[in-house]
């Protein structure tokens, strides 16, 4: 297939982005079972594995996918699952298994409410933790958090790249808002070449199967030939020290943030996800940028982020800090980037999670929560005005 | 030394982790001599899930992933696949697959595809210490059944034979080159073969369900009590009925029908819309 180095402009929900994306990637092998608001991936996924000639496959559950991916991986086919909440819970086990014997999988989370059935067609940002710690055992897990459809691409995409580069499970935290928005996107035709094999990360056995090589895949902590060490102390914890190792260490090569109009603010808001889009549309509001203008500005080539016209928030220096990898928590960068702001504000689709990581992380700023459960999503008013609350009015 | 371990076994690993008279010996050797009568070493990859019989293909010098508690089909129905023309071996016990991983089982066999499941059943739960599995025979004391059991078990080959299974077998460890050819004829089988061998477990099962830690004893008593049926016979009642259950070629394999449907698909549909 000609590979095009220039994308093509289309619009697409995020769902069916996110299925473009592996199919780019070169997703060859995709387990599924139906969940709202995950379905379309596997909807698309069925017919986009026929065209590109992979496999497609519905399991007859969540925890079949997870385990079915982990095997057509070793078989030498990059993997995909998709799923929702509770299909996310089921897999967690699988997930542990990933990260042990050091498989690469990506598995696309499209959050709804929670907990339990919960809210199965609204959005929530609930399982940001279940990312991070839901297996049981010490392990590290990378996690993004797309915002927009484009980002379900790129990040799709990238989730790829970092599986492979660090032979871990990689989670795509979407939630049901970017699943299910249609936005103009770029998207590339072809597939993209995507490097596997940096034994310099990696203590596990890594080569696929059926190479000649007599891989022995070990659930149970292993050494780098594979044999059990479970009842080793010592070789037990320098192995669980390993795998933790190669994400820590390396997370100046994994962290992704975006800041927006931090030059010079000292009140900042960190979000990620689909929340870090009405927070910029507040960060634009207070700072008086007229997005029209914004937009016809850049056209002129001119410079942007000047202050147009006054409103109530102008005395607010609010600047936003968003965080795409959400997992592993980018604390260095973080507390780099935040460290002259006085309040820092964390509005989440949740009862307030990250935030705990945020404020263990910048105790020298107030880090105020700004928790929305229900299902919808903050509006840019309800930010600024819980900053106003805090901050105060101008005098 | 045997010319089979050498070649098969990772020498290194040794000893095994099982317990002294071990049915899991005889059934690795099975294995190992029907995978080297076929000549299949480099085409062959063993999966398998948690539990005693789970650690029989880890000592295999081959590509082996000893994955989860009852997902080892799961696991195997991924990596075959990803790469149909090989073949995948799948080791699990009566615990890891008729209880935790009965789902799998079901699906599995329900979709034909081409595996090959060697169900290593020692009626009870070794690897834990001796609780109830579903296979434990009516009123066995165990761990977890001190008054006896009340469960009625489950048998392992004819619900597979009632699931889809396109082959199926069942044998004891008292029958060891019966087992290594139903293995052979299983692997050669395009669809998915059911193997279920009945195992000494002196340990465990000998303790509550035969009444002896002897496996000499054990062994005698399969050996004795068990009937090989063949087609057409009547089985006796109260004895366990070994040989082969059940052979199908008629129902095709899944990932033919798979291919199939697609092909038919490709060629009705997505052809006719195509511009050249």
């Amino acid at each position: 297939m000609p590979y095009a180095r220039y994308g093509r402009k289309v619009i697409l929900q995020g769902n069916e982005a996110c299925a473009k994306a592996a199919v780019y990637a070169g997703c060859k092998f995709f387990a599924g079972y139906p969940i709202t608001p995950s379905t379309e991936i596997v909807e698309l996924m069925c017919s986009e594995m026929l065209n590109s000639g992979g496999t497609f496959i519905q399991m007859e559950d969540e925890i079949a996918s997870a385990c079915s991916i982990i095997g057509a991986r070793w078989g030498g086919k990059k993997a995909m699952t998709a799923t929702s909440g509770p299909g996310f819970t089921l897999m967690q086990e699988a997930i542990g298994f990933a990260a042990v014997t050091e498989t690469p999988m990506v598995i696309v989370n499209v959050q709804r409410g929670g907990p339990s059935t919960g809210q199965p067609t609204k959005s929530s940002q609930q399982d940001i933790y279940q990312a991070k710690y839901g297996s049981h055992g010490d392990y590290e897990i990378i996690a993004l958090a797309p915002a927009s459809v484009q980002e379900m691409y790129d990040f799709t995409i990238r989730a790829f790249e970092l599986s492979e580069k660090f032979r871990t499970p990689v989670v795509i935290l979407a939630d049901e808002i970017v699943g299910h928005m249609r936005e103009k996107l770029i998207v590339y035709s072809g597939e993209k070449r995507i490097r596997a094999g940096y034994r310099h990360y990696v203590l596990s056995p890594q080569d696929d199967f059926f190479t000649g090589n007599n891989t022995l895949v070990e659930g149970q902590l292993h050494d780098s030939e594979g044999k059990r060490v479970g009842h080793l102390p010592n070789r037990s914890a320098y192995y669980v020290n390993s795998i933790n190792r190669k994400i820590t260490r390396h997370i100046d090569e994994i962290e992704d943030i975006e800041t927006f109009y931090m030059a010079d603010a000292d009140i900042a808001i960190i979000a990620y996800g689909s929340v870090s889009r009405p927070s910029l549309k507040a960060v634009k509001t207070a700072r008086g940028i007229n997005v029209e203008a914004e937009r016809r500005m850049r056209l002129l080539n001119r410079m942007i982020g000047r202050k147009i016209d006054k409103n109530p928030y102008s005395h607010l220096n609010i600047g936003l800090i968003k965080i795409n990898t959400v997992w592993p928590f980018p604390e260095k960068r973080l507390k780099h980037l935040a460290e002259k702001c006085k309040y820092i504000f964390v509005p989440e689709m949740n009862i307030g999670k990250y935030f705990r990581e945020i404020e263990r992380c910048l105790k020298e700023s107030r880090v105020i929560s700004l928790p929305k459960l229900g299902g919808d999503i903050h509006t840019p008013d309800e930010i600024l005005m819980a900053i106003v609350r805090e901050v105060g009015n101008s005098e | 030394m045997n010319r089979l371990m050498e070649r098969y076994l990772r020498l290194d690993y040794l000893p095994t982790l099982f317990c002294p008279g071990c049915g899991n010996g005889i059934i690795q050797y099975a294995t190992i001599a029907a995978i080297d009568k076929l000549r299949l070493r480099d085409d062959i990859a063993c999966v398998s899930g948690i539990g005693c019989s789970s650690w029989i293909p880890c000592y295999f010098n081959m590509d082996v992933m000893h994955t989860i508690h009852g997902r080892a089909l799961a696991f195997a129905q991924g990596l075959k696949l990803a790469r149909p023309v090989k073949n995948v071996l799948v080791f699990t016990g009566d615990g890891d697959c008729l209880a935790i991983g009965g789902n799998h089982l079901l699906h599995a066999c329900k979709r034909n595809i081409n595996l090959t499941v060697i169900m290593v059943n020692n009626h009870i739960y070794g690897m834990t210490g001796g609780q109830k599995s579903p296979a434990t025979p009516l009123n066995c004391k165990t761990k977890t059944s001190s008054w006896g059991t009340y469960d009625e078990p489950i048998q392992g080959a004819e619900l597979a034979i009632n699931l889809g299974a396109t082959y199926v077998a069942r044998w004891t460890t008292a029958h060891p080159v019966q087992l290594q050819k139903s293995i052979e004829a299983g692997i050669k089988h395009r669809g998915l073969s059911f193997i279920e061998v009945i195992s000494q477990c002196p340990t465990q099962s000998g303790k509550s369900v035969y009444g002896s830690k002897d496996p000499a004893y054990i062994l005698n008593y399969l050996k004795e009590n068990s009937s090989i049926y063949k087609e057409g016979m009547e089985h006796l009642e109260g004895k366990i009925k070994c040989g082969v259950l059940w052979h199908d070629n008629d129902r095709l394999e899944y990932i033919e029908r798979m291919k199939g449907k697609i092909w038919e698909y490709v060629e009705t549909k997505a052809l006719g819309g195509y511009k050249q």
